[in-house]
């Protein structure tokens, strides 16, 4: 594969364009569900779109003594995560052979790079609310990444593979016991990783007013919300590649209209929790992920140890 | 259509910002986007933060202290913005124009860009007022306060010598 063509796919299909399309599509489902839920109308089909093109018309404010080069340069480092991550999903999803050993890894830090890039502009900002908004994040990122990596091995165990391709070629996880059990623990941790009810308190609308996003304005605020809405769209992807492997690959359209399915019910279970659940604390967040959370999580690690 | 004033009228980010209004003209802001009226149908939210604000709601009244903190948070909106004065408080006055510590009206010194006068206004003037304010804008018929050059009046500042008596 040339460079030219690599390019083209970062900025064109698998990467940039497409993401950012899926994504602000993904997040209209969002509002829409949202609206029908509580009774309204909801906004119209173009409206995520709207709203980005907007910020990109506003003034960029700066706080007056806050690390000016960090703040403005946090954004991007979350959106070219969430970038490269769907573009190594995708490709992997159209050939199987596309990626290299260890992508999966890869693909593991490159989704902490949002959450990390909303706590670095949150701290450079110097605003008390966006700091302590920032250090909820913390918290937040330290409870959900231990079981979420838990889950991620459960597959791993069954196809003998760090690999995304092999994973993919496999049997499904999601048929067995302990494929089962990773995956409610992964819907679970991508409930805390995409921070929204009930594990939204790094924003927090009613007490922290914004939160991490509250210093920023125009087009480096309009990246946030890209990254938001690509993560919505890329980790129930992520999670169909991880467990519905084998159900979701292989020729002919029943397999692609499975994996539709299977993305939009993880996208819908997603939006109902959201729309059903309070906000908890963050004490109550990490006693639930490293209580009950993580201990089903090993109990799958051990049941797919032992080949259920 | 200017390019600008298309993509802010198609995606309004309201902050409310109240100066000790008695709560009626809140509650009817917030009835505007209810279910039952839903203003998120034009696009247009509530946010917590005023970095994030396309439209600021003046409602109730602004007096000697609260005036200096209303120009003070104008300041920090991003532009392009607007201001809308919600109910008679900052409209007119109404009973308080002849207190101790009123001041002088908003519009003396802040561009308001729409009144909307009731005590308080029905959530169906609201929406009709927000429509009526994105047609003349639109139209060309209004330019965004923030975006004029600053008047004789627009110079004005509460009156320093006042505010720090109080103070």
């Amino acid at each position: 594969m040339s460079g030219n063509t690599i390019f083209l796919e970062f900025l064109l299909f698998p990467g940039l364009l497409f993401t950012t399309i899926a994504g602000l599509l993904t997040s209209w489902v969002d509002r829409k569900v949202t609206a029908l839920v509580q009774m309204r109308l909801g906004p119209p089909f173009l409206q995520p779109f709207y709203d980005i093109r907007k910020l990109f018309i506003k003034e960029t404010c700066v706080p007056e003594d806050g690390a000016i080069g960090l703040f403005l340069l946090a954004p991007l480092i979350g959106f070219a995560g969430v970038t490269l991550a769907s573009m190594i999903l995708w490709r992997t999803l159209l050939d199987f052979e596309a990626t290299f050993v260890g992508d999966l890894i890869v693909l593991i830090y490159l989704l902490i790079l949002p959450a990390l890039g909303v706590v670095l502009g949150s701290f450079a900002s110097r605003n008390p609310l966006a700091s302590l908004g920032g250090s909820r994040e913390i918290k937040l990122m330290i409870a959900y990444e231990l079981p979420l990596v838990l889950a991620v091995l459960v597959p791993v165990i069954q196809a003998n593979s760090i690999r995304l391709g092999d994973l993919l070629s496999g049997p499904s996880p999601a048929a067995t016991v302990s494929g089962v059990l990773a995956l409610l623990v992964a819907i679970a941790c991508m409930q805390a990783k995409l921070t929204i009810v009930p594990f939204d308190a790094p924003e927090a609308e009613t007490e922290l007013t914004g939160g991490v996003f509250m210093e920023y304005s125009g087009p480096p605020l309009a990246m946030f919300k890209l990254t938001r809405a690509m993560m919505l769209f890329t980790m129930p992807v992520f999670l169909v590649v991880l467990f519905f492997g084998g159900a979701v690959s292989g020729p002919g359209w029943l397999p692609k209209l499975t994996g539709f399915i299977v993305w939009f019910l993880l996208v819908a279970i997603t939006i109902v929790l959201r729309n059903t659940t309070p906000r908890v604390r963050t004490d109550q967040a990490v006693r639930f992920f490293w209580g009950p959370v993580s201990v089903i999580a090993m109990l799958a690690v051990m049941l797919a140890w032992i080949g259920w | 259509m200017n390019y600008a004033i298309n993509a802010l009228t198609r995606s309004l980010n309201v902050f409310h910002l109240g100066g000790s209004a008695c709560n009626n003209c809140d509650i009817e802001i917030l009835d505007a986007l209810t279910p039952r009226y839903d203003l998120e149908r034009f696009g247009i939210t509530l946010v917590g933060s005023i970095r994030h604000a396309d439209v600021l709601l003046l409602s109730g009244i602004f007096n000697k202290k609260s005036a200096i903190r209303m120009q003070e948070l104008i300041a920090q909106a991003p532009k392009p913005y607007l201001v809308i004065a919600i109910g008679g408080c900052p409209c007119t006055g109404l009973m308080f124009r002849d207190s101790y510590n009123w001041d002088r009206m908003p519009g003396e010194y802040v561009h308001i860009d729409a009144f909307i006068p009731g005590c308080p206004p029905k959530p169906e003037a609201i929406i009709s007022a927000v429509v009526k304010l994105v047609d003349a804008l639109r139209s060309g018929a209004l330019v965004p306060g923030c975006l004029q050059e600053p008047s004789e009046a627009g110079e004005l500042v509460p009156e320093a010598a006042g505010a720090a008596e109080l103070n």
